[in-house]
C-alpha cells in the first residue's frame, strides 16, 4: 500500500466496518441456535414457520400491485409534465419529495380519520377495502423513487419527437404510452419496480397500522418473541432487497441505445 | 378538387403571444411535386411544416389537402407521412416494425405488413435489414428507415423535416438523390423544410423562398436562382456580386459565373480590375477582382491553362441582360 493512499482506505475501512460488523454479528448469531456450532437450524425454523410464508406472500401480492399502480400513475404523469407542461416539472419533483418528509405515522393516521368505518368512504371497514388503502399508502411511500427512476429514464429519449413520429402514422395516446414509451423506459420502470417492493416488503408502520399481515409486522412480532429468528429474518431481508438492488444494476446493462450517429 | 390545389394553404398565420413567426403565408401546390421551404433559421418554415403536421395549431388560415381542410385535424387523422431530423426511430422497435408501425395502426394484417416492409426495404436499398435494431445501423441508413416508415402507409403527403442536416457532408448529397428518386418513383407531393439553398435548389420542382414570416418568393430554382424577386432572394439564394454603382447605377448585381475572363458571345461590357486573391476549388476557380472601389467574386471553370496571377490586371465581360436590379 502507497503511504498517500493510507488515510483514504482507513476512512474506507472504518466506514465499510460501520456496516459490515453488525451484518457479520447478526449473522454469526443466527447461525448459534444449535449449543455448540454453527448450524441453519434458525432459518428452517423461520421458512417452516406458516406465518413467514403467508406475511411473506402478502407483502410479496401488496408490493406487485402497488409497482402496477404506482407505474400506472407515474409514467403517464412524467410524459404529459415532460410532453404538454414542462414548467409543472419543480412543483412535480417537490410533491413526489413529500412521501419522504412527512413520516409514514402520518399518512397513516390520516388515513384511518379519512376512510374509517364510519367515515363516507369506509375504506377501512372491510379487509379488501384496507388492503386497497394499503397499496395506496406504498404507492405514496415509493412515489420519490418511482418518479426519479422514471424521470430518469424519459430524459435519456427524445419524448417529444417520438411520439410526433407516432402520432404522425396515426397512432393514439394510450398507444403511443404503451407500445413506444413505456417499452423504452423499461429498465428505469422496472428499477423503480423493485425500489417498490424492496420498501413494500420490510414496511412496519402502515402495514402494523391498518393491522394488515404483511412481513414487517411479522418480523416485529418475531423479534419481540423470539431470540435467534429475528437474526435469521434480517438475514434473509437484506438478502431480499440486495436482490431487487442487483436486479436493478443488472438491468441498467439493457438500457436503450439510441446515440444519434451522422455517418 | 383539381391536382393543381393538392395542397392548398391560405393566409397561414401563427403567433406565440404577440411574436408573429409566419405571417399570412399562401400557396398551392400540385399533386406529385416536390416543394422546398427554404429560408434562415427563425423565419418560420419549420413552423409551417409542423402546422401541417398538425403539431401546431394555426393562429388564422386554412391548410386543405386533396380538397380536405386538415387545419384543426389532430396529427393522427391527417394521415401524413414524416421525417424527422434526428431520425426517430422507435430504439425499442427492429427495422422492420419500425416501417410497419404505421401498417399496424392502420390495421392491416400480419401478412399485409410483411409484403409492404419488404417492399419498403427493398425500395431504400436496405433488404436485408428488418431484423436489426436503429442503433445498429449509420445516421444515413437510420435516415433511410426512418424515409421507408414515413411512406409505408401511402400518406397522401410527406413531409421532411431537414432530414439531412444531422448527417456528414457526403452522405447528405447522395441520401438527397436518393429522396428525390424515390419520391419521383412514387409520385408523392412532398414538403421539404431546409436552410441549405443547394439542396433546395438541386432537389426541388419549386421553392418558397423564406424570410421573418413572409414569403419573398415562389418559384422554380432556375426562377429563383435567375431572376429572384426580392433582394432577400437574391442574397439568400447562391452567390451574388455587387456592382460598382458608378457604371452601373444602384443596387446592380451578377452571379460570380456570370462574368468571364474572355469575350462570349452574348457579353457586352467589360470592366477592368486587379486580381487580388485565387481560391482554387477542383473544377472551380474562384477569383476576386478589385475593380474600382468594389471586389468582384467570379467563378470560372478549370482549364488547362495558367490562370491569372495575383496583380494580373484582367479585363472582365459580362451581359447586360444578366444584371440583377435588386428591389426592395
Amino acid at each position: 500500500m502507497k503511504p498517500r493512499k493510507f488515510w483514504p482506505w482507513l476512512v474506507f475501512t472504518l466506514g465499510a466496518a460501520y456496516f459490515l460488523v453488525p451484518l457479520i454479528a447478526t449473522f454469526e448469531f443466527s447461525l448459534k441456535m444449535r449449543r455448540g456450532y454453527y448450524s441453519f437450524d434458525s432459518y428452517a425454523s423461520v421458512f417452516s414457520d406458516p406465518a413467514f410464508q403467508a406475511t411473506f406472500a402478502y407483502s410479496a401480492l401488496i408490493g406487485v400491485f402497488a409497482i402496477v399502480v404506482g407505474i400506472v400513475v407515474v409514467v403517464p404523469a412524467v410524459y404529459f409534465v415532460r410532453l404538454r407542461l414542462p414548467h409543472l416539472r419543480p412543483l412535480m419533483e417537490f410533491i413526489t419529495l413529500l412521501p419522504l418528509i412527512i413520516p409514514a405515522i402520518v399518512l397513516v393516521y390520516g388515513y384511518i380519520r379519512l376512510y374509517n368505518s364510519s367515515s363516507i368512504v369506509p375504506f377501512t371497514g372491510s379487509a379488501l377495502g384496507t388492503d386497497i388503502l394499503l397499496i395506496c399508502g406504498y404507492v405514496t411511500l415509493a412515489m420519490p423513487y418511482m418518479y426519479r427512476a422514471v424521470d430518469t429514464g424519459m430524459r435519456a429519449i427524445d419524448i417529444k419527437t417520438l411520439t410526433e413520429a407516432a402520432q404522425i402514422m396515426g397512432a393514439d395516446t394510450l398507444r403511443i404510452i404503451t407500445s413506444i414509451i413505456l417499452p423504452n423506459i423499461l429498465v428505469a420502470v422496472l428499477s423503480g419496480a423493485f425500489l417498490t417492493f424492496a420498501i413494500v416488503i420490510g414496511e412496519f408502520t402502515i402495514a402494523s397500522l391498518l393491522n394488515r399481515p404483511a412481513f414487517g409486522p411479522y418480523l416485529q412480532n418475531v423479534g419481540a418473541n423470539r431470540a435467534y429468528e429475528p437474526s435469521a429474518l434480517a438475514i434473509i431481508s437484506f438478502i431480499v432487497t440486495w436482490g431487487a438492488m442487483g436486479m436493478i444494476q443488472l438491468l441498467a446493462r439493457f438500457a436503450p441505445r439510441s446515440a444519434p450517429r451522422t455517418d | 378538387m383539381s391536382d393543381q390545389h393538392f395542397l392548398h394553404v391560405e393566409s397561414l398565420t401563427k403567433h406565440y403571444g404577440t411574436n408573429a413567426v409566419v405571417k399570412g403565408v399562401s400557396f398551392d401546390f400540385s399533386k406529385g411535386e416536390f416543394i422546398s421551404l427554404l429560408g434562415p433559421s427563425g423565419c418560420g418554415k419549420t413552423t409551417i411544416l409542423r402546422m401541417i403536421a398538425g403539431f401546431e395549431i394555426p393562429s388564422a388560415g386554412t391548410i386543405q389537402v386533396d380538397g380536405e381542410d386538415i387545419t384543426v385535424l389532430r396529427p393522427n387523422q391527417r394521415r401524413l407521412g414524416m421525417v424527422f431530423q434526428a431520425y426517430a426511430l422507435f430504439p425499442n422497435l427492429t427495422v422492420g416494425d419500425n416501417i410497419g408501425f404505421g401498417l399496424k395502426v392502420a390495421g392491416l394484417g400480419r401478412e399485409e405488413r410483411r409484403a409492404r416492409v419488404e417492399e419498403m426495404l427493398k425500395l431504400i436499398g436496405l433488404p436485408d435489414f428488418e431484423k436489426r435494431f436503429p442503433y445498429e445501423m449509420s445516421g444515413g441508413q437510420q435516415q433511410r428507415v426512418a424515409l421507408a416508415r414515413a411512406i409505408a402507409p401511402r400518406p397522401r403527403l410527406l413531409l421532411l423535416d431537414e432530414p439531412l442536416s444531422a448527417l456528414d457532408a457526403k452522405i447528405r448529397v447522395s441520401l438527397r438523390e436518393e429522396i428525390r428518386a424515390i419520391q419521383r418513383e412514387l409520385g408523392i407531393t412532398t414538403v421539404f423544410v431546409t436552410h441549405d439553398q443547394e439542396e433546395a435548389l438541386s432537389i426541388s420542382d419549386r421553392i418558397v423562398v423564406m424570410n421573418a414570416g413572409n414569403i419573398e418568393q415562389l418559384g422554380t430554382p432556375h426562377d429563383i436562382y435567375n431572376r429572384p424577386a426580392t433582394r432577400f432572394a437574391a442574397t439568400f439564394v447562391g452567390h451574388l456580386n455587387t456592382l460598382p454603382a458608378a457604371s452601373f447605377g444602384p443596387d446592380r448585381a451578377i452571379r460570380p459565373e456570370l462574368i468571364s475572363l474572355t469575350q462570349r458571345p452574348d457579353t457586352d461590357t467589360t470592366l477592368s480590375g486587379i486580381v487580388s486573391d485565387i481560391g482554387f476549388m477542383g473544377s472551380v476557380l474562384r477569383l476576386k477582382v478589385d475593380v474600382a472601389d468594389v471586389r468582384l467574386s467570379i467563378d470560372t471553370f478549370n482549364a488547362n491553362s495558367t490562370p491569372p496571377q495575383r496583380g494580373d490586371a484582367v479585363t472582365l465581360h459580362l451581359a447586360s441582360r444578366d444584371v440583377l436590379a435588386l428591389g426592395a
